[in-house]
Parts: structure tokens; C-alpha cells; sequence
């Protein structure tokens, strides 16, 4: 058993049997993590770049622990301080790296798609840690990983993805995820943020009314409003999207069962989430974060190549 | 499977009389089982642990045994070669300064056991560990390892391959060379 990938480009390339084999991977290398020396010496002798055109606090720093953890070296590359801000194209500045026996890439972009470019172009194993309004594939198995551990399941399950779904990532890979894992999604938000025909091209339900979607999920997972990303205001103001479609913990307590509430952070406490919602009990964001180095550790894992 | 087989090595009540054999030896060397845990090795490991775990619960007070089951995947010598899909480790004690007993069914190039002590090591130091294996193939070794405690000793070329058998998996008790 093995992946049917050389790359993780994204959700969209993955069957059901590889996001099984991630999980289960996933669950073994959380294990590893809780024990006295958390590190284990499969990938010792893999060297891998992390590739981060655009800024990045969690992914960056999830990605170099679940390396460093699997005793891999380590290189860092931020854009904003390299030779890119003179001009050197990406291309170039990837084969340059590699040219110094780099076996792995992972990497973040501001342009959808710029990982698949490099993918055609290289020979070494690629991992997607967003690319544009594309995909966070990594981000989408590390929220499958906490559903499943706090629910037990994904099949069945109903999941409703609130915020600014136009413009996010995290968006489009759970979709992905979730649909080749057999759980019911919706997608709740301003009209102004859900694209017009996301409900028959991906197959989702669209609610417009938070209060509904809430009713009708199990878990929630919230989205970051991403300001950087909209060119022309989509709502009027931060302080109105809050009174819509921020989650409150009033509300929370109005529905009468138990929802998770997740968030791929950073949050902007406050608008799309109110702080006694972030730190309290449905919340499971943190588990989130600590689930997201046991994934990567299984991602990156998975992919090394192999001589069979 | 059966139309390979060259000989059976233990019959079902041979393999049941060998781990008894073993517990008791085990149980011989580490008296009321003081400072003492057991380690099965996954995945096949697993199950002479759990047998030779419930033949010492039947001699000792249950709650002295302390059994925990290692998975050796991470820590193997060809990681790069072909990919290996890990099971899970439960080790929910101490090991440090406890004397370990490492459990697994066939000692062959002595590999898998070296992944298990570099393992091992990442949960604690222990004061000694000793290793239990229900089939010793002693001129196949790739390196310096002895069992402490062998359940029955062949001599094999390597075109062979010895098959432990368990009710619960493979459906009858017994350990054949095919």
C-alpha cells in the first residue's frame, strides 16, 4: 500500500484510500509525539526546503517541527529576505536549491497553481502548503485528523464551512476531503463570499442564515476573514459581519446540542469568531494545531521516494 | 499456504506447551515480575505477547504484569527501500530503570530487533533488556544479536521462510517452514 501520488498538490489528486493511509499514518506518528524523545530517525537522511512566498506563522513552523521530528534537515527560504525580491524567477530559484541535494519541497505561494508548475518542472517530491485561493491539502487532513479523533467518523457527518469561502483555500481542500469521505457539507456565509455556483459544481449546500447552518451542523469550521485577499470590499464593515456571521457563544448555547467549532487560524477574534467561543469548550482549534504535526509528519513520511 | 509447506516446526500443542515454557523462564529470571514489563514487538509479535501475558496473569497477581506492544516502523534500516505502513505503539508506563522483556515471534537477520532497542530507548533508559522469541533461526543473523529466551532453535537457508500461525489471525495454532 501506498500513496497513487508523487506530490501533494492537492486534495483534488488524492483518492479515499490515500487520505485513509495519511490518517491512520497520522494517528501512529501522534503517538510518537506524546512520548518521552519525540522524534523518530525514518527520514534522516532526506533533506527538505520549506519554500514560503507568502507569510506564515502555524504552517511554517507545523511543517519544521513534524521535519525536524522526523530527523530530516532542514532549509528555510522566505522570499521577502532572498534573491527573489531581485528578480530571480521561481524555477530558477528552485533548481538552484536542489542543485545542493534537496529531496523534498514544500511549499507556499501567493499564485494558485504554482506548486503543480514546479511539479512539471523538477524532479523532486512536492508538498502543497497553500497555493493562492487553490488548496491547503495538509490543513485539510489535519481537520479530518480532529474531526474524526473528537467524533469518531467522518462518513455521515455534517460539517457547515462559514465565512469567506470566495477566497479561501482551506475552504476548497475540506470540500474535497470531505466529499471523497463520504460527509455532508454546507457552506454558510454572505452571498458576497460564496461563489455563485459552488452548490452544483462541488456538490455542497449553500445557507445564507448562520443560525441555520449552525442548527443543522455538527461541527463548524470557521474561516478567517482575508481582507489581503479582497480587492473591493465585500461587506460593509468588520463590526457588521460579526453581528451576522460571527460566532457567539449565545447562539452556541441556543441550539440545544453540541457542536465542535473549528478554525484554521489566525483568527480575528472578534469578527468571525467572539473570544469566549475561541477558548472555550466547543472549541477544538488547538487540538488542531497539535494534530497538524502528526499529519505532516505522515505526509511527508508517505512521499519520501522510494526505491520500489 | 498449506501446499508450500515443507514441515511443521510446533504443532498446536507444541506452540501452546512453548509458551508456557517461556512464561515460566521469563517468570523464573524475574521473580514475581519486580521491576519487570513486557514488550510485544507489532505487529506479529503481538500475538506470543499477548499468549504468554495471559499464562503469567494465571501465575501472578494480574495487576504485577505490565505489557506493552512497540512498533519498530520509524525506526527501521530501510525506510528508503520500500514503504512501510506503521501500527500502533502502547507503551502506557515507565520504562526507565524497569528490566524489559522484548517479545517477538521470529529472530531472523536480528534487524528488527535493533530498530526495537533504538526504539525502545526514546521511552526511557531501562536497566536491561532481554529478548523472548518463539523461533530462533541462529545462521540467518546480520547481526551481533542473541535471544535470552527462545521457544525453539532451526537451522534455515534463506530461500526458507518460517510461518507462525495464530488462532486469532490465520485461523490454527502453529509455526511451519515453507
Amino acid at each position: 500500500m501506498k500513496l497513487s501520488t508523487k506530490h501533494l498538490l492537492g486534495i483534488k489528486d488524492l483518492n479515499r484510500e490515500d487520505i485513509e493511509l495519511i490518517l491512520s499514518t497520522a494517528q501512529q506518528f501522534k503517538e510518537v509525539l506524546q512520548r518521552p524523545v519525540k522524534k523518530v530517525p525514518s527520514l534522516r537522511d532526506v533533506t527538505i526546503v520549506n519554500l514560503f512566498y507568502e507569510n506564515s506563522t502555524r504552517t511554517r513552523m507545523s511543517f519544521e517541527l513534524a521535519e525536524r521530528r522526523l530527523s530530516a534537515d532542514v532549509l528555510n527560504f522566505a522570499a521577502s529576505s532572498s534573491s527573489s525580491a531581485k528578480g530571480e524567477t521561481l524555477l530558477d530559484t528552485v533548481n538552484n536549491i536542489l542543485s545542493m541535494k534537496v529531496d523534498m519541497v514544500v511549499m507556499r505561494h501567493s499564485a494558485s497553481g504554482a506548486p503543480h508548475f514546479l511539479a512539471k518542472h523538477i524532479p523532486a517530491a512536492i508538498v502543497n502548503a497553500g497555493d493562492g485561493i487553490n488548496e491547503h491539502p495538509t490543513q485539510a487532513l489535519l481537520d479530518a485528523y480532529s474531526m474524526q479523533e473528537k467524533l469518531g467518523k467522518l462518513e455521515g457527518l455534517k460539517v457547515a464551512i462559514i465565512g469567506d469561502i470566495m477566497h479561501s483555500r482551506v475552504a476548497l481542500s475540506n470540500m474535497y476531503l470531505l466529499k471523497k469521505m463520504g460527509a455532508e457539507i454546507m457552506v454558510a456565509g454572505p452571498p458576497t463570499l460564496i461563489p455563485k455556483y459552488i452548490a452544483e459544481a462541488l456538490g455542497v449546500r449553500v445557507e445564507f442564515n448562520l443560525k441555520k447552518a449552525l442548527q443543522w451542523c455538527d461541527v463548524a469550521n470557521v474561516l478567517r476573514i482575508q481582507l489581503e485577499r479582497q480587492n473591493q470590499p465585500l461587506f460593509s464593515s468588520l463590526r457588521e459581519y460579526n453581528l451576522a456571521y460571527g460566532i457567539k457563544r449565545k447562539v452556541l448555547e441556543s441550539l440545544g446540542k453540541d457542536i465542535v467549532i473549528m478554525h484554521p487560524g489566525p483568527i480575528n477574534r472578534g469578527v468571525e469568531l467572539d473570544s469566549d467561543v475561541a477558548d472555550g469548550p466547543y472549541s477544538i482549534i488547538l487540538n488542531q494545531v497539535e494534530n497538524g504535526v502528526a499529519v505532516r509528519m505522515a505526509v511527508l513520511y508517505l512521499l519520501v521516494d522510494r526505491e520500489s | 499456504m498449506k501446499n508450500s509447506v515443507l514441515k511443521t516446526i510446533l504443532s498446536e500443542q507444541q506452540l501452546a506447551l512453548t509458551v508456557k515454557r517461556l512464561a515460566h523462564q521469563i517468570l523464573e529470571n524475574n521473580l514475581q515480575l519486580a521491576d519487570t514489563v513486557i514488550i510485544g514487538l507489532q505487529p506479529r509479535g503481538v500475538f506470543l505477547s499477548d499468549r504468554i501475558v495471559q499464562e503469567l496473569k494465571a501465575i501472578v497477581s494480574p495487576e504485577l504484569v505490565q505489557y506493552g506492544k512497540l512498533d519498530i516502523t520509524f525506526y527501521r534500516d530501510d525506510v528508503r527501500k520500500s514503504l512501510h505502513i506503521a501500527n500502533h505503539t502502547d507503551i502506557p508506563f515507565s520504562i526507565s530503570n524497569k528490566k524489559v522483556v522484548l517479545i517477538d515471534d521470529v529472530l531472523y537477520t536480528g534487524r528488527t530487533i535493533r530498530a526495537a532497542l533504538d526504539a525502545l530507548l526514546d521511552f526511557g533508559r531501562p536497566s536491561k533488556v532481554s529478548l523472548c522469541v518463539l523461533v530462533d533461526r541462529r545462521f540467518n543473523r546480520e547481526l551481533p544479536i542473541q535471544p535470552d529466551y527462545a521457544g525453539k532453535v532451526i537451522d534455515t537457508i534463506i530461500s526458507q521462510k518460517v510461518k507462525v500461525n495464530w488462532k486469532e489471525k490465520d485461523g490454527g495454532d502453529e509455526v511451519v517452514l515453507i
